[in-house]
């Protein structure tokens, strides 16, 4: 097994479906010569030309707009947005025309797109590169929200994207692009959609998050243990549509759950999560289901990120709260 | 059918230019009427600006700024266009634009914290007519055809300018922002400074069209395309379209063709991966700055003095105004809480109380 980064389990992954399908496309702004600001598609048009990895002109509506045209003729788009930031402009194309594509065929279109992204917080972008949008693509029905932790999710979860006849949505955390290395396997494999994973077992607490938080989870579990509470920390990886059944089961074990986002605490994964576990499971929680995000405010262009970004120490503390209650 | 000829469409849109590589004049009826002191004042700004875009790249590299979008090669683009704006317009940059809004009023320090992404960096001080550079390609451009809607309903005899790349005139608010703005004959002049690439994609794979200024045609509103390196085009086109606008005959396109010298930004961009070296020095023939200076020095106006004590002004004011930056407060959640809305609503006045007691520790 080799040792990557995420960024080259994703590239890995596109590398992969453009030798296993021809129908497979990569495009978008500066993904040809340049491999992409953050190089995700480094070396790509050099192998496979520039008749399936190519750069298109400047706009976002027209990037989207192609790929549902493009799956009409059978290719498998796998267009990518520079920055998630940048979706505003392509949300017709996904929310209203994309997601919405099968139901208008009357379920006779497939729609194999994957809009691939970088977002998140924490590495000093300007303004509306770093905001975390996943909950409004959530909110729409007929496309998927996917997003990676790991690099060994991350090859295999776009393998799965690429695959699905279905738009996807994948999300990459800028933070976690080279910030370590984990185990991937050369050959080609895939990740379940809809499944979340528990990335630590426990009894005491459930820690649910997705994206970079999940690394903060994990490192609040790490603090925890230390004072003799045992957490359980799930990683949704498909944000839309959530794997309740994953969730319930471990409710069922630790009665106690905190909810963890990087986006603003209003409308988003976190809300809805919550609501679906106090319907499905309210008399196995011995505590109020809480949550961390961020404030309510816009992403701060670079200055005071630190301290808008949740991290461990709100979560160890609202885990705290949760046991103690 | 289908028989109109692009190319004679094409032909129509040849490169203007004023003044050549050699600082010699070529096109004496297009001479805009600038007195002594403007030719120098413009020259003065050129230089200083030069001199910023280096500190800047310094500053930026010692991580004393946050986000930078080089201006080398483009002094001519910028400062010819501003200059020929006056103080009752109104400016929309876009990210590459921050020297049109210091020599439009902004304060350095103000720019830095732009940079820097701290709020005050933001806020216009009394009398600039200006929006913060916009992040989001096109956006401005459809946002500046309401400006100027909104100046021609008020009889304003003010224009909005607002600027992009090459890249942005691909975007559909590029196309809207023109077309809004031609059918309501508002008072705008738009400028694309086409400096040959978005990021690492070539002018030429943005579209079949082999100019920028051509999409004016399929606008209904004149067009012109003019050397970028040439300070005196860029200020007459302007200055033309500007009288054209406050004249209540409506907007007009702008491509000044010009280049990029540094990377795209300071995050990490890497030109030699999309340039060759080659290219560059086509480009640095071209230079702004050395046919303008050649010119004043032909007529007297310009020596080597004038150059020195421009550039140790500049990095005096830089010097300063960095100290100016440095020493405002440091931006907080609560700061931006208190930014979101007019009144705070319930929401926010929870976390509002969070979150100063999360500073407090
Ligand atoms: C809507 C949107 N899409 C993409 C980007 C990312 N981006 C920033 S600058 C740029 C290239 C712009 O090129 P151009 O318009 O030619 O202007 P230049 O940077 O050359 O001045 C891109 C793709 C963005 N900021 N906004």
């Amino acid at each position: 097994m080799a040792q990557m980064t995420m960024i080259q389990a994703i590239t890995d992954a596109m590398r992969t479906e453009l030798k296993n399908d021809e129908n497979v496309l990569v495009f978008g702004e500066d993904v040809g010569q340049n491999g992409g600001v953050f190089r995700a598609t480094e070396g790509l048009q050099k192998e496979y030309g520039e008749d399936r990895v190519f750069d298109t002109p400047l706009a976002e509506s027209g990037i989207i707009g192609l790929s549902v045209g493009l799956s009409t003729q059978g290719f498998r788009p796998v267009p990518e947005i520079q920055f998630f930031g940048f979706v505003y402009e392509a949300m017709d194309a996904i929310n209203g025309q994309a997601a919405r594509m099968r139901y208008r065929s009357g379920g006779t279109k497939n729609i194999p797109i994957t809009i691939r992204s970088p977002f998140g917080g924490g590495v000093h972008t300007p303004e509306l590169h770093a905001d975390s949008l996943e909950g409004l693509i959530a909110q729409q029905p007929g496309v998927r929200v996917v997003i990676p932790s790991t690099p060994y999710d991350a090859k295999g979860l776009l393998i799965s994207s690429i695959r699905n006849n279905d738009p996807v949505v994948y999300l990459e955390h800028m933070k976690l692009y080279r910030s370590f290395r984990g185990e991937v396997p050369e050959e080609e494999y895939t990740v379940d959609l809809d499944k979340a994973d528990i990335k630590r077992e426990g009894s005491d607490i459930t820690l649910i998050a997705y994206g970079a938080m999940v690394h903060s989870a994990l490192k609040a579990a790490d603090e925890l243990e230390k004072e003799g509470i045992n957490a359980e920390v799930i990683d949704l990886r498909t944000v839309s549509p959530v794997d309740y059944d994953t969730i319930i089961e471990s409710v069922k074990k630790t009665n106690r759950v905190v909810m963890i986002q990087e986006a603003q605490r209003q409308a988003g994964i976190g809300g809805q999560v919550m609501s679906e576990i106090q319907e499905r499971a309210i008399l196995h929680l011995e505590a109020p289901v809480l949550r961390v995000t961020a404030p309510d405010t816009v992403y701060p262009f670079t200055a005071a990120e630190e301290v808008w970004l949740p991290d461990h120490q709100d979560i160890i503390e609202k885990a705290k709260q949760a046991i103690n209650f | 059918m289908l028989k109109n000829s692009i190319e004679d469409i094409e032909n129509q849109f040849e490169i203007i230019q004023i003044l050549n590589e050699e600082g010699e004049i070529v096109n004496k009826e297009e001479m805009p009427d600038l007195s002594d002191d403007d030719l120098k004042e413009l020259m003065r700004r050129m230089v200083y600006t030069r001199v910023l875009d280096q500190r800047s790249i310094a500053l930026n590299r010692q991580g004393r700024l946050g986000f930078y979008a080089p201006t080398a090669g483009q002094e001519a683009s910028q400062l010819g266009s501003q200059f020929a704006i006056e103080k009752e317009d109104y400016l929309l940059p876009a990210y590459r634009d921050v020297p049109q809004l210091i020599w439009q009023g902004l304060p350095l320090s103000k720019a830095f914290l732009f940079s820097r992404g701290h709020f005050k960096g933001n806020q216009m001080p009394e009398g600039v007519n200006a929006m913060s550079p916009q992040i989001i390609i096109g956006a401005q451009y459809i946002q500046a055809a309401g400006v100027g809607l909104g100046l021609k309903k008020r009889g304003e005899k003010a224009i909005a300018i607002t600027y992009t790349g090459d890249g942005g005139a691909s975007q559909g608010d590029f196309y809207e922002g023109i077309n809004f703005a031609g059918a309501y004959k508002a008072n705008n002049v738009f400028v694309v400074q086409n400096n040959q690439f978005a990021i690492s994609v070539p002018v030429e794979k943005q579209s079949a069209a082999n100019t920028v200024a051509q999409k004016s045609v399929a606008a209904g509103i004149p067009g012109v395309r003019v050397d970028g390196m040439d300070v005196l085009a860029v200020y007459k086109a302007v200055r033309d379209a500007r009288e054209r606008a406050i004249n209540g005959e409506g907007p007009s396109l702008i491509e000044t063709v010009t280049y990029r010298y540094g990377p795209h930004t300071m995050a990490g961009d890497d030109p030699t991966r999309y340039r060759t070296e080659e290219l560059d020095d086509e480009w640095e023939k071209k230079d702004p700055l050395i046919r303008f200076r050649k010119y004043l020095e032909a007529k007297g106006l310009w020596s080597e003095e004038e150059e020195n004590k421009t550039i140790e002004t500049a990095k005096e004011e830089i010097k300063a105004a960095i100290k100016e930056a440095d020493g405002v407060e440091k931006q907080k959640v609560t700061d931006l809480i208190s930014i979101m809305h007019e009144e705070l609503p319930a929401n926010l006045k929870e976390q509002m109380e969070e979150y100063k007691e999360k500073e407090s520790k």
